[in-house]
């Protein structure tokens, strides 16, 4: 069974945020999933949805400090606690390639689905009035009209340094399996149990991360 | 978390009809272990139509809470695997069960079919109360949550309410019901002050296992953010945090450690003492108070895990 997911080497990742606004631009234009909308973008109190988030920590005591940038969106879990906890039916794990969707017809807006993600993955959208998370461009990778070597999610396309890596992480041979395997690529909260699809490449040639 | 006045109105109001119901029957119990007592089928019929009118108050504030809440019917399909599911089942089954009751006492139905129904009605509130419960209990790394003491609390503290409101429901009523319904609604209060208290100390020791090392696969002792990657709020940082400060988060556990259990406990034998309907009131409507601020202190006490990724603007 295909695992479509996302491998984030954080060795390489700079923190430009080109993969939250390329998100934002592919997911509003797109119309999947309607308009991410933004209120006050230029006001005193700006907010608006996302599906991706790019953070910073200071991991160390100064001065031997490391800037870590940690790109968060939703793990697309193989054990998803938000999908059985919908009471619709609207959050759900695809069969065929396990991205974690929400359907906007069916949602009513409970937002039991985001309590139950450890991770925050999901944003409600006050606009729509449905709950919205990343889809992992479900819309662009199947898109014959486009290129094959673009049919990659957004954010993997937009990111200047290639720390993004897309595909099959049930396949040992694909990329994402190989970069996984080979660099120590780890999950996000595993004690939680969700078995994160999306892993993490740690950073390299540190004796403390 | 962000507490949700709808959910607090929901599952208090719920709460208060479910006791209510299972008053009735302790009450139709004792009327029928005592040939020389006659309540009337009317005591019976309009306390059930109190118990529809808390569970439709219960319904409205819940509405409320959705976003698109005229796509409500859809959530009754996944209770296959969701508690909320379930709940959204519940409701309506307990709901037309105490339509039955009401009903069948009002056409004055044998003693042997309201007894069959209301004891259907009562499993189906048991059955709710733990519906409910769930609901929060099954989350299991929300720890404050993740415990049975959970569905316990939902249980005493509603039954507690409903038995309250029913000494004051008799009161003006049927008094020979007052001592009864009374000393119940005592013990239940009792019983959960103590689950209450047991509760707080066993959240107060919890060990958070999640920690921001964990949420970013650092293993190293120090590490704190620096950004959480955007300037304005968003739904993470309005959903999950109470916004509130610790004293605002003290004075209102007080505030229920003292209105949802001390005082009530009082004002019920002084009620029961002087058989008066205004103070047994005053004991249903301080322990409502009180209860709304346990609810509320019930979603701020949480600690949600995503928490960790927004812990600083920049």
């Amino acid at each position: 069974m295909t695992q479509l997911a996302l491998v984030i080497d954080l060795n390489v990742c700079v923190g430009c945020h080109a993969c939250v606004t390329s998100c934002k631009q592919w997911n509003t234009s797109s119309g999947y999933a309607g308009a991410l909308p933004d209120d006050n973008p230029y006001g005193a109190d700006p907010t608006g949805v996302f599906f991706n988030r790019v953070q910073t920590y200071e991991v160390g005591s100064f001065p031997n400090t490391d800037t870590v940038h940690l790109p968060k969106s939703c793990l697309h879990c193989e054990d998803p606690p938000c999908v059985p906890v919908c009471p619709t039916g609207a959050s759900h794990k695809r069969e065929e390639d396990g991205i974690v969707l929400v359907n906007y017809d069916k949602c009513i807006g409970c937002k039991y689905c985001s309590w139950a993600c450890p991770y925050g993955a999901r944003e409600f959208d006050e606009h729509e009035k449905v709950m919205k998370k990343c889809t992992l461009c479900v819309d662009r990778i199947y898109d014959e009209d486009i290129p094959e070597a673009e049919r990659k999610p957004s954010c993997v396309i937009a990111c200047p340094a290639s720390a993004r890596i897309f595909g099959d992480v049930h396949d040992p041979e694909s990329e994402v399996s190989k970069a996984i395997r080979n660099n120590n690529g780890f999950a996000l909260m595993p004690e939680i149990g969700t078995k994160p699809a999306n892993q993490y490449l740690p950073r390299a040639n540190r004796k403390e991360y | 978390m962000h507490p949700a006045f709808s959910v607090i109105f929901l599952t208090t109001l719920i709460g208060v009809a479910q006791g209510l119901f299972t008053a009735l029957m302790i009450g139709q119990t004792y009327e029928l272990s005592d040939s020389s007592l006659s309540f009337g089928n009317d005591f019976y019929a309009i306390g059930a139509v109190l118990v529809l009118l808390f569970m439709g108050g219960g319904l409205i504030a819940s509405f409320f809470h959705l976003g698109r809440p005229e796509r409500a019917w859809r959530s009754a399909t996944m209770w296959r695997t969701s508690w909320l599911s379930r709940e959204v089942i519940a409701i309506p089954l307990f709901m037309f069960v105490t339509f039955l009751y009401a009903y069948t006492q009002y056409t004055g139905a044998a003693n042997s079919t309201t007894l069959l129904i209301g004891l259907i009605g009562v499993i189906a509130s048991f059955i709710l109360f733990y519906c409910t419960g769930m609901i929060y209990a099954c989350l299991s790394f929300l720890r404050e949550w993740a415990t049975p003491l959970t569905i316990v609390n939902f249980i005493l503290f509603g039954t507690a309410s409903g038995f309250s409101f029913a000494a004051f429901y008799a009161a003006i009523s049927v008094p020979e019901l007052i001592d009864v319904y009374a000393s119940f609604a005592v013990v239940l209060t009792l019983l959960g002050f103590a689950t209450r208290i047991w509760t707080l100390r066993r959240n107060a020791a919890l060990k958070p296992k999640t920690t921001t090392q964990t949420a970013i696969g650092s293993k190293h002792s120090q590490v704190r953010q620096v950004s959480q990657g955007q300037m304005g709020g968003s739904y993470n940082t309005r959903e999950f945090f109470h916004h509130k400060t610790a004293g605002t988060v003290k004075n209102v556990k007080l505030a229920f450690l003292i209105l949802a259990f001390p005082v009530p406990v009082l004002l019920l034998c002084l009620g029961m003492a002087f058989d008066s309907g205004v103070t047994l009131f005053l004991a249903f409507a301080t322990q409502y108070i009180g209860l709304i601020a346990e609810r509320w202190y019930f979603f701020v006490q949480v600690n949600h895990p995503q928490n960790l990724y927004y812990q600083t603007i920049s």
